[in-house]
């Protein structure tokens, strides 16, 4: 049992170490993870590092920014289809904003959560994420046009419409990008030449209509048009019967290509994406919210730690020392995982900190009517813990349900706010019994095997109430 | 050993003092609104902008420049000396507010925006369904739990029956405090509300176990007792508990109240209210409603009523 109890100490020391560190470590903890594939030679830098920051995140009700739900429109089959691509779409190009910690997430069959940390003008972000970007391939009959030039194309009008226009030229569209195989399409260097390449491939649909009129057409510029502009106007050099192509040459270097593959992942986004939830905090209600909950939240601890301290003596300092290791290990825990701290998930934050005293106070109540019906110090230090896990075990575990039903329910309607809060409870509620239990009851065993006489001389230090004999 | 039970009808006279204005609020607001308590955007669809100008304003002068901008204006509240307005208007989208919060500045002065939620009508149908799923599948799991946890006591229907009574009771109080609020300050029930309560729920069953598995433990230890006295051995033994833990969820909250940020003041004091009658009803409610049912008291009341008036006749 001894030997046992120093081991538990030395364990806790070692983890209140690590936490410690965790804490206070700046800026970020890397971990390198195995790199997946992936052609666009950016992405796969980023993706071989996967950097843990250990700054807490903020949620955008304390560092302030916007969230948008948009909804896709459109029949369900489409929607289905198209709603990964379209999330992946909307995620670059809000990326490419230079927003930082952006977050793009789905919702459901036809929603996206996105939430843009530090953007209060939401124009320019929506204007990216609504964008309808319509990518198509176009026939310019020979003709090699200037980047940035619009055009008129077939794609969208009908043949009296096309008919009447008798004074534009009306380009034919030979793809669209619907058939564009997203996750193929990127910069590249050519392995045998070493030069910049844009890759692209088609799908089966794509690759039959591009393969009879790059046959048809070898010698001649095959525009690719990006919302009526001409984004790049490569020229076929041979039909491309595989519907894999690259563009390479005429003024295509690096910073071309990934411009050039850029607008085609982006143009094509699949459905048409509507604004239906929008909520924007202001950096000042943000800055506001942090500074006064750490204010409540150090007079709260303080307060609950005099309480413990005063009521219940030296057990109570013992309760304290493991509420400062909770405390600790709840922020490690949240930069870890990493939890998002919203202003309410800190009031749950809090409040689970008013609760984790719950099982300590359950555990000392219970030692002191065990000391009060007779038995000796040490009996009454064990018992305390062993009669007293049945109802903490049970009274906690209803507050784990209602943690997972408020989760399921934040999670369901994009309500990040409900979510955040459902967490910290949750994992608040999980490290309290460690920290009431294991924590208390090792500090206090060992307190015993240390000072156990002395204590017992001046029983009125523990709990208020006198051992009676022994 | 204290005598709690004995005063039992007392304690019920005192939820139902509490508990009836809240009805009667929730009554004048349904009327009102329609619904028991105010709700906010989350749940009916629609628009907040807070913002915050740099001398005070009147709530006409904010109203008139949403009217101008061609938008509906449900209501205009000031805050902070007057120099914040909340307006809550129709569904608009960022460049609308842009519009609106520049025409504010131009007619007003100078403007910062704070805030700004919309919600549209499909955002709000599934999150009000998921508010009525949440609040069911909670009702459920609890009374599962329950069932579960006090499988091995006699009558553990009784025992889940009398919890879930106890937590309607608190949230009875909490969403009549709330409904009462709505009325006198205009508070609105949102995402966050919904959560203080479920929690409230959480916590109103946690209170009620740990005394019950107080009653657990002392039924075959004190075999011979009325079960009255038993109960009254348990509701002392665990009284300083369930007080000591509550005064600690209370220091946090008062903290919170007094220096918290005003976004989460309603949420705090909904948890506030929440987790006092959680407390209240667990020792005088929940447990007082087992002595209830164990020693018939309704029968015996009437039976008694039936004597007295025979007696009359006679």
């Amino acid at each position: 049992m001894q030997r046992r109890d120093w081991i538990l100490l030395v364990l806790i020391l070692l983890l209140v170490g690590v936490v410690l560190w965790v804490d206070l470590a700046s800026p970020a903890i890397a971990f390198w993870r195995p790199v997946p594939e992936n052609p666009d030679p950016v992405k796969a830098a980023e993706q071989t590092l996967s950097i843990h920051s250990t700054t807490l995140r903020l949620g955008l009700d304390l560092q302030g920014g916007m969230q948008v739900i948009l909804e896709a429109q459109g029949d369900a089959e489409t929607v289905k289809k198209g709603m990964d691509a379209a999330r992946g779409i909307v995620s670059d190009r809000v990326n490419a904003l230079g927003v930082s910690e952006a977050v793009v997430q789905r919702q459901g069959e036809r929603r996206l959560v996105v939430e843009l940390p530090g953007v209060f003008d939401p124009q320019e972000a929506l204007a990216a994420m609504q964008r309808a970007g319509f990518l198509e391939f176009v026939d310019t009959h020979g003709e090699s046009l200037a980047d940035g030039t619009r055009v008129t194309t077939t794609y969208g009008l009908t043949a009296e419409q096309i008919a009447a226009m008798t004074r534009t030229t009306v380009y034919a569209t030979v793809v669209t990008g619907a058939n564009l195989v997203l996750d193929e399409v990127g910069a590249s260097t050519d392995p045998t030449r070493g030069i910049p390449i844009v890759v692209l491939a088609f799908d089966a649909e794509g690759t039959r209509k591009f393969a009879d009129w790059t046959s048809a057409h070898v010698g001649e510029p095959l525009t690719i048009v990006l919302d009526k502009k001409v984004v790049s106007a490569p020229v076929v050099r041979e039909p491309i019967t595989n519907g894999r192509a690259s563009i390479s040459g005429g003024g295509v270097d690096r910073r071309e290509a990934q411009r050039i593959a850029l607008l085609l992942r982006y143009g094509a986004l699949p459905v048409r994406l509507e604004v239906v939830e929008n909520r924007m905090v202001g950096p000042t209600l943000g800055q506001d919210s942090v500074s006064k909950s750490v204010t409540a939240g150090i007079i709260g601890l303080c307060t609950v730690l005099l309480f413990m301290t005063l009521y219940y003596r030296i057990p109570g300092v013992t309760a304290s020392l493991a509420l400062c290791i909770y405390t600790a290990l709840l922020f490690a825990i949240y930069k870890l995982v990493p939890v998002t701290l919203t202003l309410p998930g800190i009031a749950g934050l809090l409040l689970s900190v008013g609760m984790a005293v719950d099982a300590n106070v359950l555990i000392f109540e219970r030692m002191k009517e065990e000391i009060r019906a007779g038995k000796s110090l040490r009996v009454a230090l064990e018992a305390g813990f062993d009669r007293a896990w049945t109802s903490i075990w049970d009274s906690n575990l209803s507050t784990l349900l209602t943690c997972a039903i408020l989760f399921a329910f934040g999670l369901s309607l994009g309500a990040s706010i409900v979510k955040g809060f459902a967490i910290t409870l949750f994992i608040g509620v999980i490290v309290s019994i460690f920290s009431a239990i294991t924590v208390t009851r090792t500090f206090l065993r060992l307190l015993y095997r240390l000072a156990g006489s002395w204590l017992e001389r001046h029983s009125r230090l523990l709990l208020g109430v006198s051992v009676q004999g022994r | 050993m204290l005598h709690l039970i004995r005063r039992r009808y007392l304690y019920f006279a005192i939820s139902a003092l509490i508990i009836i204005p809240g009805i009667v609020a929730m009554v004048v607001s349904f009327a009102r609104y329609g619904t028991p308590v105010r709700l906010s955007i989350d749940f009916t669809s629609g628009s907040y902008v807070e913002v915050e100008f740099a001398q005070p304003v009147q709530a006409g002068q904010v109203r008139q420049v949403f009217l101008d901008e061609g938008l509906e204006v449900a209501s205009v509240q000031l805050s902070g000396g007057d120099h914040i307005a909340i307006v809550r208007s129709q569904v608009m989208d960022a460049v609308t507010k842009g519009r609106v919060v520049a025409a504010l500045g131009k007619s007003i002065g100078p403007v910062t925006e704070r805030r700004f939620d919309s919600v549209g009508p499909s955002i709000s149908r599934v999150v009000t369904r998921n508010a009525f799923y949440a609040v069911g599948a909670a009702a459920l799991v609890i009374l599962a739990f329950i069932t579960f946890a006090f499988r091995k006591v006699p009558h553990p229907f009784r025992y889940g029956l009398c919890a879930i009574i106890a937590m309607v009771h608190d949230i009875l109080v909490t969403v009549g405090l709330f409904s009462l609020a709505g009325l006198l300050l205009g508070w609105e029930a949102d995402t966050l509300f919904l959560s203080a309560l479920l929690t409230v729920i959480g916590f109103s069953v946690q209170d009620t176990i740990v005394v019950y598995d107080r009653i657990r433990e002392n039924t075959p230890k004190m075999r011979g007792l009325p079960f009255e006295e038993i109960v009254d051995h348990s509701l002392t033994q665990t009284l300083h508990r369930s007080l000591t833990t509550q005064l600690n969820a209370m220091f946090v909250m008062v903290a919170l109240l007094l220096f918290g940020g005003a976004t989460i003041k309603q949420f705090i004091l909904v948890m506030f209210v929440g987790l006092a009658s959680g407390t209240y009803s667990s020792i005088f409610n929940a447990v007082p409603l087992l002595v209830v049912w164990e020693n018939r008291d309704i029968p015996r009341f009437f039976r008694r009523l039936g004597g007295r008036t025979e007696g009359g006749a006679a």
